[in-house]
């Protein structure tokens, strides 16, 4: 715990917070998570292994960081009037997250369903950080979150995803390019110069939670190839639980 | 109590680490106690006096952050919330009010009155089956009062007050956690547990406590006693002409 003692005369019980992320998840399902910078090309890989997964008979549920109902109207009152803060941003997105894992990650993977998501809590570990929040407070925040089966962290180089963004879009967005931070008041230099953080600490956070690295510069297809590769290593436990009937079969998603 | 004897404004654990220090002159004075004590009535009687005595006095209360407030209106009306997401969204309500309102009060020299602090939270989650570690890590940002008055009652004089009042409500009587289909006998339920662990943090932090089944101005009289204590200590006689040439109190990094 913190300064809570310090301040009061009174002994404080010093509290442990359970941490969900130390330790595999208990459920029949499997959980995994793409994460990178923006234009990294990991939503695409992403898409590409939920048709394949999909195609193979496997019960897929795809979720999404930041698309929760519940904030959308405060994050975009914020975002539109520039009322966020590192710490009220970094909240927002884990109210979206403890919401999505409510509703749409824990019970398909209490159903026995693979899920997909684009964007973990690893994402808030680096972004929220590299936005000046403390490291300790944002794992705290997510403690309550489980750990994935398989995170693949795609890595590039800050200019290729500058190239595919540009490419696909005229201009880049106000917190993808970090311009909140104030790094500097050119989207293209902010986003490079923020990014770059959110880049250094990724590398870090890659090691600290063991994410599986994929070189994301590499061609589309070579990179699902590996992607494809590393899902069908883990999914043998899976399938062979599936196959003595182990978990429930979900219905057909309407 | 904290912080009665120092200056220094301490953060109740790793802060706001993205903040440059500045000075807050300003003293920070929590109201705790329970729905329906009266917290509020007492609030606009101590405004007017403090103004009399020459403070400026700024108010914050529970919920009333702009960033969050139609979220969390929206979020109960429609009953979606988790015990994960109702504390997460308190949190966020409670950060934009520290960063926008009370950080930049205490900065001006104002007293700030806090309707309900972190405290509130922290009995709440934990009624409602929140990890109290993890609610604590949650407010790590917060800062500690200079001041914590509580206003203490039990549930059997709590009720007729209610009753008497603005009535029972869903929230206040703990409908949401199915304790019993009655809301009389929910309210009885859930307001005690609540007060309970009020106690319970009480004794942990350290908080003056005062008798709330007394009349309106015996408590107000208690109030301002506590009150003029503390501003007694914190300012010095003369301390105001020693000002200007005195270390400038700021934040203290644990």
């Amino acid at each position: 715990m913190n300064g809570a003692s310090a301040a009061t005369p009174a002994a404080s019980v010093k509290l442990a917070t359970k941490n969900l992320l130390a330790a595999p998840h208990p459920y029949p399902g499997r959980l995994i998570a793409v994460e990178g910078i923006d234009g990294s090309g990991k939503s695409t890989q992403l898409l590409l292994l939920d048709r394949w997964l999909r195609a193979r008979g496997y019960p897929v549920h795809f979720t999404e960081w930041n698309s929760s109902r519940l904030v959308r109207r405060s994050m975009q009152r914020g975002k539109k009037k520039n009322l966020l803060t590192p710490t009220t941003f970094s909240l927002l997105h884990a109210v979206d997250f403890a919401d999505r894992l409510t509703y749409q990650i824990l019970p398909p993977l209490k159903a026995g369903m693979i899920v997909l998501a684009d964007r973990y809590v690893y994402t808030a570990f680096a972004r929220d950080v590299a936005r000046g929040v403390h490291p300790d407070w944002v794992r705290g925040v997510y403690s309550f979150a489980l750990r994935p089966d398989l995170t693949l962290y795609f890595r590039v180089p800050i200019e290729i995803s500058l190239e595919r963004l540009l490419a696909g879009r005229a201009k880049l967005k106000y917190h993808e390019a970090g311009m909140d931070v104030g790094l500097s008041s050119d989207p293209v230099e902010s986003f490079r110069r923020f990014q770059s953080r959110v880049l250094g600490i990724y590398d870090q956070l890659a090691e600290e939670f063991a994410l599986r690295v994929v070189d994301a510069t590499g061609e589309i297809p070579a990179q699902q190839k590996m992607v494809r590769k590393v899902v069908q290593e883990i999914l043998r436990d899976y399938d062979s639980h599936r196959a003595k009937g182990n978990h429930a079969v979900p219905i057909q998603a309407s | 109590m904290p912080s009665r004897s120092k200056r220094a404004k301490t953060w109740y654990g790793h802060g706001l680490p993205y903040l440059t220090r500045k000075r807050l002159p300003g003293h920070l004075i929590a109201i705790e106690g329970t729905d329906g004590v009266g917290r509020s009535t007492q609030i606009e009687l101590l405004r007017p006096w403090l103004e009399l005595e020459g403070y400026a006095v700024s108010n914050t209360g529970w919920t009333r952050s702009p960033l969050l407030f139609e979220t969390i209106n929206d979020a109960k009306a429609g009953h979606q919330l988790t015990v994960t997401t109702f504390s997460l969204l308190y949190a966020a309500d409670f950060a934009d009010r520290l960063e926008h309102e009370i950080l930049p009060s205490l900065q001006a020299g104002f007293i700030v009155i806090a309707d309900r602090y972190m405290y509130t939270a922290f009995a709440r989650n934990t009624v409602m089956g929140a990890d109290p570690a993890w609610s604590r890590d949650l407010f790590g940002m917060a800062m500690v009062p200079d001041l914590v008055l509580y206003l203490d009652i039990d549930v059997e004089s709590l009720i007729p007050r209610v009753v008497q009042g603005k009535g029972m409500d869903y929230w206040e009587s703990g409908m949401h956690l199915a304790l019993a289909s009655d809301m009389f006998d929910s309210f009885q339920r859930y307001q005690s547990s609540l007060i309970d662990e009020y106690r319970r943090l009480s004794q942990e932090f350290g908080f003056i406590a005062i008798d709330a089944k007394r009349p309106i101005e015996e408590i107000q009289t208690a109030l301002r006693m506590h009150i003029a204590d503390y501003l007694k200590l914190a300012n010095p006689p003369r301390a105001a002409a020693l000002h200007e040439e005195s270390p400038a109190p700021s934040f203290r990094k644990e």
